[in-house]
């Protein structure tokens, strides 16, 4: 039983081992190529999988032409932007619909749940012309602008309101708070957890939103990351070792976020995908 | 009595604002930025963008008369049909196994789970170029390890399976949290009882396992068959504007893109998506139908 045992376990960790190789060859490639000149990059015989030398040429030149610490900060801002206004419309109106009783309640929510239903390309049009009816294209305010508000956020906030005990409520109640003060002091503060999830998983969408970006953004001053990159492909055609490092630079903020916050995200990914 | 009765109707009282004060920023984005596009974009499905994007001309229903008859139209829905055919059950069975093999005590288990999410918090286009790379068919990795020179991205008749090999990749370590999430769920006595009967690894994973998550599968599944309809990232990027694969692999979205932002014909565009939305809820009642017949419910 004990042999049986082991024999499993380590059939079990080959096949995650092999799979997991699978799914870092990509970046590693990525790595690698981003280091490498066109001339390896691009030779058959022999084949070089490690740069003889690790050049900085390719970083060099697309940092030139492309200005990344712009590019960070408009997707910084745009993520920003999505995820407080998220947390903050999502928390205040996942409380009434998951604490109070009153009137109008249920369509309002049906509203909620109607939106989550609707394919979100459905929209694109008329907020494009919205956005540009004001003159706010090329605007931070534009890359936000879809994320000011979030049916999903609600729904997920609801879920955890209605994870909550009752009688906190009711004392802060005897104790003579009002239902913003009970919901400010108290009821709030006790679904961090979820609002955490619900940032994380705003930020990630952001940063990979790329249809938006690109089309409320015609003169590229406010481009970013992901809409940059796809513009630059273009341009490089087959500069491997350029588009790698480019897309390198595009990736590690995010990825060496995601390794310090793993378990957050990973929870948050979890319970906002699953809470549905 | 009477105080506290009083006490009662200004608490019901105060709910009624408070409720309406907390929900209004939602309601009143989700209106305007959702539902009055709904109606918009059906709306402007009957009009025809006038030259130089100026001006708004009815044309009925002639933007869905010329869609039925455009057969790239067709080939768009039929090439989002094969992606999703392959994308959504690979993606799904794969992260499964992965997730049943991760579900118990074992050394390296956190660092498993951090790679095959690692995808996940990539910028698409990243992706995208990496996978052009490995798929280059003169230096790309793939053909130079399997020694052979296939066209993955430029043949016609792969190129479509060759990017949902891409879209698999890319979500599988999202699908396998999901479901990791669904088998804490699952009481442990379950599989101690299997055991004690003798019951296979095989038998475990079809018999216990996956009736016990599948209200997660379902869930899942209804939401990958969403995503995968709504491709477009993946394509965009793989496929330049003169591939020759390219009318073979470009799926709804793709040409909605096209339509309303390259060629300004924001009423074609505008069908098309309508067509997306019907296709996309007649699958999603479909599911919900047949959700009866496998999903169990506690």
């Amino acid at each position: 039983m004990q042999i049986k045992r082991n024999v499993t376990t380590l059939l079990i960790h080959l096949v995650l081992i092999v799979f997991s190789i699978t799914m870092l060859i990509p970046f590693v490639w990525m790595f690698l190529t981003s280091f490498k000149s066109v001339t390896e990059a691009t030779s058959i015989n022999p084949f070089i999988i490690l740069p003889k030398i690790w050049r900085k040429d390719s970083f060099i030149n697309v940092s030139n032409n492309m200005n990344f610490i712009l590019l960070y900060k408009n997707t910084l801002l745009m993520i920003a932007g999505r995820v407080i206004a998220a947390v903050l419309t999502a928390t205040m109106a996942g409380y009434a619909f998951g604490r109070l009783n009153f009137k109008g309640k249920n369509l309002a929510f049906s509203v909620v749940l109607f939106q989550m239903m609707i394919p979100g390309q459905i929209f694109i049009i008329p907020q494009y012309l919205m956005v540009s009816k004001i003159g706010m294209l090329n605007t931070t305010f534009a890359l936000v602008f879809p994320g000011f508000v979030t049916a999903f956020g609600t729904f997920l906030l609801r879920q955890f309101y209605m994870g909550l005990p009752k009688d906190l409520e009711e004392a802060a109640r005897l104790d003579g708070c009002n239902i913003g003060q009970t919901f400010l002091f108290v009821m709030a503060p006790l679904t961090k957890s979820g609002m955490v999830a619900l940032g994380i998983f705003t930020t990630v969408f952001a940063y990979k939103d790329l249809m938006w970006p690109m089309i409320v953004n015609p003169n590229n001053d406010k481009a970013t990351l992901a809409s940059a990159l796809a513009k630059m492909q273009g341009q490089y055609a087959s500069k491997f070792p350029e588009l790698m490092a480019a897309s390198l630079i595009a990736c590690i903020p995010m990825i060496l976020i995601y390794l310090l916050f793993q378990k957050q995200f990973i929870e948050g990914i979890a319970t906002s995908g699953g809470k549905l | 009595m009477r105080k506290d009765y009083g006490k009662k109707t200004s608490w019901e009282k105060n709910q009624f604002i408070w409720g309406w004060f907390f929900i209004l920023p939602t309601l009143l984005g989700l209106i305007i930025l959702n539902i009055i596009p709904i109606f918009q974009t059906i709306y402007q499905s009957f009009f025809k963008t006038g030259d130089f994007g100026k001006g708004n001309i009815f044309v009925g229903f002639s933007n869905y008369t010329r869609m039925f008859q455009d057969k790239a139209i067709w080939q768009a829905l039929w090439n989002t049909v094969k992606y999703a055919i392959v994308e959504v059950p690979f993606s799904i069975v794969i992260a499964l196994i992965l997730a049943v093999f991760l579900n118990r005590k074992m050394a390296g288990r956190a660092i498993y789970r951090t790679i095959f999410f690692l995808p996940m918090v990539a910028a698409p286009a990243a992706i995208a170029m990496v996978w052009r790379w490995l798929y280059n068919s003169e230096f790309g990795l793939i053909n130079h390890l399997i020694g052979r020179k296939i066209n993955w991205i430029s043949n016609p008749d792969i190129a479509i399976f060759a990017i949902a090999v891409i879209g698999i990749w890319s979500i599988v370590g999202y699908n396998m949290v999901l479901f990791l999430a669904g088998l804490q769920e699952v009481p442990r006595d379950y599989y101690e009882a299997a055991s004690i009967d003798g019951a296979s690894g095989i038998f475990q994973l079809l018999k216990i396992t996956v009736p016990l998550i599948s209200p997660t599968i379902f869930f899942v599944a209804v939401t990958r068959v969403i995503g995968a309809f709504q491709v477009f990232d993946l394509i965009f990027m793989v496929m330049d504007k003169t591939n020759p694969a390219l009318i073979k692999t470009q799926s709804l979205v793709y040409l909605f893109y096209r339509y309303s932002f390259t060629e300004a014909n924001k009423g074609y565009g505008s069908a098309i998506i309508v067509l997306l939305l019907v296709v996309i809820l007649i699958l999603t009642g479909f599911q919900l139908f047949a959700q009866k017949k496998w999903v169990h419910y506690n």
